[in-house]
């Protein structure tokens, strides 16, 4: 029985790092309807940047706030430069796009920071009186910081002004521009706040799992996984999804298949998913008129 | 007239290029060699790519998937089986059309972006899933399958050289590769073909036209995993080795690159595609491990905005600037619709 609470605690704490992934993916598809495939790479970069400035004698969280400044800059950046000549272009050109973004951040990531595993520091002391049997220090934290960013969040967007743009801008486009929303730099600000929930989430996770260029790419599944499950159109169903798809990773891998199979409970879930209920759990199914 | 006389041309031309590949592997080394058979197999993994992903518009980030299930059945048939390397192909041929086959029903429901998610998702699972201890008996685990080189059945020696494994190889994989592009040719420019294109364009359209979708569709994943499958089982025998690491999702945006590089919906454009996922590697090595993937990717994003038509197209409108006359009209059939930006999306852009 321990052992079972034991695992679905670390499954919470894995879900929390896929629902932030499945947000920032779910944050892009609202206003693009794409699928950024290079959201994991990104996030893994980000972390790099976070390892070099600790390395140079930063305190963890001045690196912490300047590493999700600088990404999301980079993922408004990206988005101005790289993305903005593709907006409405067909589904393969974006793709493509998003494939080589991923290969470059990748490759960049080997050749400045190398391609030998690094351990990265946890901000959580070992040994305080948070950490229980099932509960290490760090995933409790984890766990919090990710909730700050998701309430964040959501008072972002229920009660800013930019907020209230960017879900004019991600539901009805035309219209938003008519009452003078600038909606292409919507698009912007999205991108970079996808890409500082990421550098959060990569951030968190490589205590875990250490840091090297290839850390998230199973991660990245995961939390397609979980924005899936949750219904690509709903932030809400993305968190859920990443909490179910952590528990459920643990629970089967520990008493039913083994750890060796763990991205093929990814796949099962995304093809499944996608097949049975393409709208997921929680979104809310798409009619399209012929 | 001008036709006959152009088909004349053709003829002589190809029989030259013929003769031209059978004399090269005696030119190089043997190590080139190995690289011209890589650059074979590649051709037919990006041709069956290509049918999938440039004809059919179904997005596969997953195929090195199909190529590394080709290239396992190869190596456990010669290895555990003990069949010779050329029966090897038609098992795994019909093996990879039956997993592609398959994978194309779910396909069905999945559009665009979706379905590419579902294909990479299998990219990223096949390795871990090759590793897998219950199978270990058979897939040889994490060091994989090592093989030999099939030896060639007669001594021969020409231009001083003889005929090692691998020119052996070279003649084999060059005989496969010139089967495999003759079938993808008569089936793309045919009525299946057209009927590929048609669902690519419109799908609406296409099925009032009275294409049946979903049997096309995943006849289409079939093919184009058998083509992949065919390329891998290949490459088991050209590479004497199998190994989980080998198949990486990596290699499957590899071939993507290849298809991008050589053009969508091109056949000729395959080669292209090949020989650029060969030989570029081989000079970006020499300035660091990861500078391939980098020029890899600078080459993907750049040649979306510049040449959304890859090395075909720009040799397509070469020609069609020397001779209008004779192929103006071909472009546009076989371009597929792809484009950095719709004229009427100009507006919506700029705010």
């Amino acid at each position: 029985m321990e052992a079972l609470f034991h695992q679905i605690f670390a499954g919470i704490s894995n879900g929390v790092i896929y629902a932030s992934i499945g947000l920032a993916l779910v944050m892009i598809h609202q206003a693009t309807h794409h699928i950024n495939f290079a959201q994991g790479e990104m996030a893994t970069f980000s972390t790099f940047i976070a390892w070099a400035l600790v390395n140079s004698g930063w305190p963890y969280w001045g690196a912490f706030f300047a590493t999700v400044a600088v990404s999301f800059l980079g993922g408004l950046l990206i988005q101005r430069t790289i993305l903005k000549p593709v907006e409405k272009a067909p589904v393969l050109t974006n793709v493509i796009v998003f494939v080589g973004l991923l290969v470059i951040f990748n490759a960049v990531a080997g050749m400045i920071f190398d391609h030998t595993i690094k351990s990265f520091p946890s901000p959580f002391p070992k040994d305080t009186g948070i950490a229980t049997q099932y509960f290490s220090a760090h995933q409790f934290g984890s766990v919090a910081v990710m909730l700050v960013v998701l309430a964040a969040l959501y008072a972002f967007f229920r009660f800013t002004p930019i907020g209230l743009a960017m879900r004019a801008a991600a539901q009805n486009p035309d219209s938003a521009k008519l009452v003078g929303v600038r909606v292409s730099w919507m698009l912007g600000v999205g991108w970079g706040l996808a890409a500082a929930i990421g550098a959060v989430a990569g951030m968190m996770v490589a205590p875990i799992v250490f840091l090297d260029p290839n850390m998230m790419s199973g991660i990245l599944l995961y939390g397609f996984a979980a924005a899936l499950l949750g219904g690509i159109d709903n932030a809400w169903g993305a968190v859920i999804g990443g909490f179910i798809v952590g528990i459920l990773e643990n629970l089967l891998g520990a008493y039913v298949i083994g750890t060796e199979l763990k991205l093929t409970v990814a796949l099962i879930l995304i093809v499944g998913t996608l097949t049975l209920k393409p709208d997921g759990l929680f979104g809310k199914a798409v009619v399209t008129r012929v | 007239m001008n036709d006959i006389a152009n088909r004349k041309w053709v003829w002589i031309g190809g029989l030259v290029l013929l003769a031209a590949l059978c004399v090269l592997p005696f030119l190089v080394k043997n190590f080139r060699v190995f690289q011209f058979n890589m650059v074979m197999i590649y051709a037919i993994a990006v041709l069956g790519l290509n049918i999938l992903t440039g004809y059919n518009g179904q997005i596969s980030l997953g195929h090195g998937a199909f190529y590394a299930i080709g290239a396992y059945i190869a190596a456990i048939l010669m290895d555990r089986a003990g069949i010779p390397y050329w029966s090897t192909l038609p098992v795994a041929a019909l093996a990879c059309f039956v997993f592609g086959y398959l994978m194309g029903f779910p396909a069905l429901r999945l559009g665009g972006h979706y379905l590419a998610l579902a294909t990479f998702a299998l990219a990223l699972a096949v390795p871990q899933m090759l590793k897998y201890k219950a199978i270990e008996g058979w897939t040889g685990g994490v060091q994989g399958i090592v093989l030999s080189k099939p030896e060639p059945p007669f001594e021969f020696s020409f231009l001083g050289q003889p005929l090692s494994s691998d020119r052996w190889l070279y003649f084999y994989i060059l005989f496969v590769t010139l089967i495999m592009f003759l079938i993808a040719w008569r089936l793309l420019r045919g009525r299946v073909g057209r009927a590929l294109v048609a669902i690519r364009d419109h799908p609406i359209a296409a099925s009032a036209m009275g294409i049946n979708l979903p049997v096309y569709k995943s006849l289409a994943f079939g093919v184009s995993a058998a083509f992949t499958g065919v390329a891998g089982a290949l490459s088991a025998a050209a590479v004497a080795f199998v190994s989980p690491d080998s198949f990486t999702s990596f290699l499957s945006i590899t071939f993507l690159v290849g298809v991008v590089v050589g053009g969508l919906a091109s056949i000729p454009g395959a080669i292209a595609g090949a020989i650029f996922i060969q030989f570029v590697p081989n000079f970006a090595d020499e300035i660091s491990k990861s500078a391939p993937w980098a020029i890899y990717g600078i080459f993907l994003i750049l040649l979306m905005y510049l040449m959304p038509e890859g090395t075909a197209g720009l040799f397509r409108r070469i020609w069609a600037r020397l001779r209008p006359s004779s192929s103006g009209t071909k472009t546009a059939e076989t371009a597929p619709a792809i484009s950095t930006a719709a004229p009427q999306s100009v507006g919506g852009s700029q705010s």
